[in-house]
């Protein structure tokens, strides 16, 4: 296994990271020669549009998909080739939240259950401390997501949109992770409720000292949540830098591209 | 006479008759575009089913719908068939709802065309691939050919757009068409929808959750609320003097670019404590 000296405070560092898969008859280069460190503490943006390769990028930083070529440290450990028995580590320091949580929440277990499944993982559980106790850490992070204490016992289609994202951050923050990575966290909520879960992310990362890394094709998201960002084009980063630099000042012609396209209240057509 | 006319419409569902619509009021003349924002459950698609005549079995609809002067409420489902289409027609949040997935789809927007006016198939290509171009598909030949899963989802909205516009409707009625796209494919499809409602004349009903969305395209706006509308008025004026507690959250949760980044983002539940909005 490769070693390497990781600076300090890094958490993440991947090199020449390739990934190509078969789509029908035809090859697609999906990631494509991608460098990227993170540290510990920061929040980190990736930004692009469908296709461009920000969600293979974060699936293999958390370990649920492997490299064509390249390799991803993380603490100082290469993750690229450990076989999935000895990515413990990865899997209880790293959780992620998806777009949908409709899709992302089984339909048929009590939200408890759901909360909780992180836990009873035997990859992660090697990693909690002795006797964790699943329905006390149930109850803090039910507090933490700020649904009410009854919410366990109760089924996914028993709550609105915004309370579902609310379970699946739940259910991320139970191993108590280093990292929360969210592909896409408010792109299916309604306006008046991405607000909520975007104060409630802000929150979190604050209070748990969680290291942030965010995907979304709307850089507004992004500059609200990340103090870093990096943009991605056809499976390349075209642009990174300090997310209010590349806010204001976009060093390519796609970045304002991306930037112009944000919807604005237009008070008076044509 | 106003193009669509609705007045008092009540919609509720099922035996227990648990209420969606508690009566609203409003009309569009022709060639007019009404924005309808709300958040879900507010009740603004079960409207625009209404106007379509499009509500399932255990809806109960009272009131009055009136679409170019033909009543909707009631009307058995062959009067409703010849109205959609001609008079107006629909486009979903998810194009795959509207497509076949085993069809070309040059031949689906082309079948809308000789359902409703029995078009010979020969010109009814010419007129297929130039709706295609007009809604923004570069290559439209062959866009044509193509079935649905070998195009973009941007490319996928802008066939049922296609589709919609090809019988020259009055009215188009648009529920989030733009809800499951890109902000960059976004941008592009509004764009065009303001293009081609421009170019036919059509009135349009949009309906959302965004209200900077529906400012690309509508000069009015409805807010709907529990069933209700609760403000109505110019974008402008919501905007820059909303008066209903509800649509001043609204405005304050749609400026995500006028915040500072990592500061406490405004909720509508700072404005407004009135439902469950969690």
């Amino acid at each position: 296994m490769a070693e390497h000296t990781a600076t300090p405070g890094e958490l993440y560092r991947a090199e020449a990271l390739t990934r190509r898969y078969r789509d029908g008859g035809r090859e697609v280069l999906a990631l494509d020669s991608v460098d990227l460190h993170l540290d510990r503490g920061q929040r980190l943006g990736i930004v692009g549009e469908s296709g461009s390769g920000k969600s293979t990028l974060v699936r293999l930083l958390a370990g649920l998909d492997r490299p064509t070529s390249g390799r991803v440290w993380f603490e100082g450990t290469e993750i690229t080739r450990l076989p999935e028995r000895d990515l413990g580590v990865l899997r209880a320091s790293v959780q992620m939240v998806f777009q949908d949580p409709r899709s992302s929440l089984n339909p048929r277990m009590r939200v408890g259950d759901i909360i909780t499944e992180p836990l009873r993982s035997r990859l992660v559980r090697r990693q909690l401390p002795a006797g964790t106790d699943h329905q006390h850490r149930l109850a803090e992070v039910l507090e933490a997501v700020d649904l009410p204490e009854d919410a366990g016992r109760r089924y996914p289609h028993e709550f609105s949109g915004g309370q579902r994202q609310r379970i699946a951050i739940a259910r991320a923050l139970a191993p108590k992770p280093e990292v929360l990575i969210a592909d896409e966290p408010v792109s299916a909520l309604d306006v008046s409720v991405r607000a909520q879960v975007l104060n409630l992310l802000t929150d979190l990362v604050a209070s748990q000292g969680l290291t942030l890394v965010v995907v979304s094709h709307d850089l507004m998201v992004v500059r609200h949540l990340c103090d870093r960002l990096v943009v991605m084009r056809q499976g390349r980063i075209v642009e990174e830098g300090a997310t209010e630099t590349v806010y204001e000042t976009p060093a390519t012609a796609y970045t304002r591209a991306l930037l112009d396209a944000v919807p604005r209240i237009r008070t008076s057509r044509g | 006479m106003s193009l669509l006319d609705v007045r008092d419409l009540q919609v509720d569902f099922g035996r227990r008759h648990i209420p969606a619509v508690r009566g609203v009021n409003f009309s569009l003349d022709a060639g007019q575009r009404l924005g309808v924002i709300g958040e879900s459950g507010s009740g603004k698609t079960v409207t625009a089913l209404a106007v379509m005549g499009l509500l399932p079995e255990n809806a109960h609809v009272a009131g009055s719908v009136v679409l170019d002067g033909q009543q909707i409420v009631g009307l058995a489902e062959r009067g409703l068939a010849r109205l959609r289409g001609n008079t107006v027609s629909m486009v979903f949040q998810e194009p795959m709802t509207a497509l076949d997935p085993t069809m070309r789809v040059g031949r689906q927007v082309a079948e809308v065309l000789r359902l409703h006016q029995g078009a010979e198939s020969g010109p009814a290509r010419e007129r297929v691939v130039a709706m295609l171009a007009e809604v923004g598909l570069s290559d439209a030949d062959r866009i044509a050919d193509a079935y649905p899963h070998q195009l973009s989802g941007g490319q996928r909205q802008r066939v049922v757009l296609a589709m919609a516009l090809i019988n020259s409707p009055s009215l188009v009625i648009c529920d989030e068409p733009t809800t499951a796209l890109d902000v960059t494919v976004q941008a592009l499809v509004l764009a065009k929808l303001d293009e081609v409602l421009d170019a036919s004349g059509a009135a349009c009903l949009f309906i959302s959750h965004d209200l900077a969305v529906v400012s690309q395209v509508c000069d009015q706006v409805l807010v709907m609320l529990d069933g209700r509308i609760v403000e109505s008025g110019t974008v402008e004026k919501l905007f820059t003097a909303p008066e209903h507690p509800y649509t001043r959250g609204l405005v304050a949760t749609a400026r995500l670019d006028l915040t500072v980044p990592g500061q406490r983002l405004p909720t509508v539940d700072d404005f407004y404590a009135g439902g469950d909005h969690g």
